[in-house]
């Protein structure tokens, strides 16, 4: 399997802070790749220059073998990378509707209403609240509508950021399932989360970040059984 | 006395249109960036500078509108491109005053493009009154009422039912998802530029048969369409509209029942009402991050 993203040496600031400090992150074809680190670690940050509404001050990004370090934001959502940001941040006022055929900005044609469909058929709930306000949705509700929206687009990589924030235990469950229905339908998919044992069970290869620096990769299982991250993720 | 009062109200209803289209063109400006564009009455000057102008030298009015309002869009795309995209990273704060130091521009190439004197602009059909129940409504009056509704039709539409319009109000909604959609966030700021500019044309054109304006007419018009968009509620479309029929008929009954000397003071006595009392006007909901 090729490889789809590939992130090297990356920075990025925020004034003077450093919140990247030299990134190297790949992502393969079909594959899930979990994010997991501690409060302020980086991870959003992260997500954010993959999708080019972060300013970067050093390194690459290149996705499909292609350099898209300087591209603007808006022209890697028809590359195929899509992003279910940190929060949801679902258009409050606007229908449920509304927000996955915004989801489908950047495309044209019949296909958007069949997506729209399978959406619907993936979450049910958002079919029965097509016509509300997405503002007015439940925590879990407003993620399904998040990842739902991200979905339209036909990603090829799709970016998520902690979707399990701020949810109940069953929700949360709820939520890694169709993470993990998603990949098995070959969706490839970079997930970030705080929730480091979920996220390290269901994924292909994991990275450990650490106040800006990748400081462990391996596979999955292989940071679930591994002392450092137990000790410092886990709880355990 | 009935007929007075409907005479006054007639007068209130056409330049409270003109406010309304002037709110509206505040309020999604503002949607687009959290700017409130001072130079928003300058456009309403130039679409009727334009049109008069244009059509005293000659050319066709249907010809001489069209231009008008093209050349209003013109300058609105050229004051977003040129004094508000190279300041994107500066605070609102700042961008304001830039808009402020832009309309001051505008009108001094006004009375330099043309001059100083007042203009004005046939009536689109006939000067005849009408009279209903005593009072007189002048024809022009109605193309104002028509072309406003048209206009607000128009812009519903626009927004509730075309994809790039949806996406305008998305950003205004949520910027950071709207570019993770893929919403050119530039382009949305372009194009509220131009049609706030449109809007502040198609007004200052329909009213110019019934009012005049000069180079200076933008001053007041924009104050009032300001005060329309502060007590509907910053950046809510339908306040503006209903901010704008009640600045209008307030200053028409003021300066029919009290004296015409009041009748510019009451937009900034709705202006200053609105900050002290009802800092979120009529409808907005938005939280107080104002300036
Ligand atoms: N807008 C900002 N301005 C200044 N510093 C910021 C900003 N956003 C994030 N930071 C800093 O950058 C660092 C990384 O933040 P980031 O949000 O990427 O972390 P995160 O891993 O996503 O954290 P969380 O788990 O809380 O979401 C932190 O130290 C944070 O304080
Ligand atoms: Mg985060």
């Amino acid at each position: 399997m090729g490889t789809l993203l590939e992130i090297k040496g990356l920075t990025s600031h925020y004034g003077r802070i450093q919140a990247l400090k030299g990134i190297d992150v790949t992502v393969g074809e079909g594959e899930l790749v979990a994010l997991v680190g501690a409060n302020g670690a980086g991870k959003t940050s992260l997500l954010r220059c993959i999708s080019g509404v972060q300013p970067i001050s050093g390194g690459t990004i290149s996705f499909d073998g292609k350099d898209i370090t300087g591209l603007a934001g808006e022209k890697r959502v028809p590359l195929g990378i899509s992003q279910s940001p940190e929060g949801r941040q679902v258009f409050g006022p606007m229908s449920v509707e509304d927000n996955l055929r915004l989801g489908a900005y950047i495309r044209k044609g019949p296909t958007i209403a069949e997506d729209m469909q399978r959406m619907y058929e993936m979450f049910p709930i958002l079919y029965k609240k097509r016509e509300l306000p997405a503002g007015t949705l439940s925590g879990g509700q407003q993620q399904m509508l998040a990842i739902a929206r991200a979905l339209m687009a036909r990603p090829r990589v799709l970016l998520l950021d902690e979707p399990s924030m701020g949810l109940a235990p069953l929700l949360v469950e709820e939520i890694f399932q169709t993470i993990v229905t998603l990949k098995q339908a070959g969706t490839t998919i970079f997930l970030v989360e705080q929730n480091a044992y979920a996220a390290l069970a269901i994924a292909d290869r994991g990275y450990v970040l650490e106040t800006g620096s990748v400081v462990l990769s391996d596979s999955g299982q292989a940071l679930l059984s591994n002392e450092k991250v137990k000790e410092a993720y886990l709880g355990l | 006395m009935f007929a007075a009062f409907l005479q006054y109200l007639f007068s209130g209803l056409t330049s409270g249109a003109i406010y309304a289209l002037a709110g509206l063109g505040f309020a999604i400006i503002y949607n687009a960036s959290h700017v409130i564009n001072f130079a928003q009455g300058e456009f309403i000057m130039i679409g009727g500078m334009a049109s008069a102008t244009l059509v005293a030298a000659g050319v066709p009015m249907p010809l001489a509108i069209t231009l008008a309002m093209i050349i209003s869009m013109a300058v609105g795309v050229a004051l977003e491109k040129f004094a508000i995209e190279p300041a994107r990273n500066a605070d609102v704060v700042t961008i304001i005053i830039i808009t402020i130091g832009a309309s001051i521009f505008m009108r001094g190439a006004a009375q330099i493009i043309w001059d100083k004197e007042f203009h004005s602009l046939p009536a689109f059909s006939g000067e005849i009154p009408i009279a209903v129940l005593g009072a007189t409504l002048m024809p022009q009056s109605l193309w104002v009422f028509g072309v406003a509704a048209v206009v607000i039709v128009a812009l519903w539409w626009f927004f509730n039912r075309t994809m790039f319009g949806k996406a305008m109000l998305a950003t205004s909604h949520n910027r950071l998802a709207a570019q993770l959609v893929g919403v050119g966030v530039k382009k949305v700021l372009l194009a509220s530029f131009a049609l706030s500019a449109l809007l502040g044309a198609v007004g200052g054109i329909v009213v110019t048969p019934i009012t005049f304006t000069n180079y200076e007419a933008g001053i007041m018009l924009g104050l009032k369409g300001f005060s329309a968009a502060v007590l509907g509620g910053l950046g809510n479309g339908g306040g503006a509209i209903v901010g704008g029929l009640i600045v209008g008929i307030a200053e028409a009954l003021a300066s029919g029942y009290l004296s015409s000397a009041y009748k510019d003071a009451i937009a900034f006595v709705i202006i200053l009402f609105v900050l002290f009392f009802m800092p979120n006007g009529l409808f907005g909901k938005r939280g107080t991050d104002r300036v």
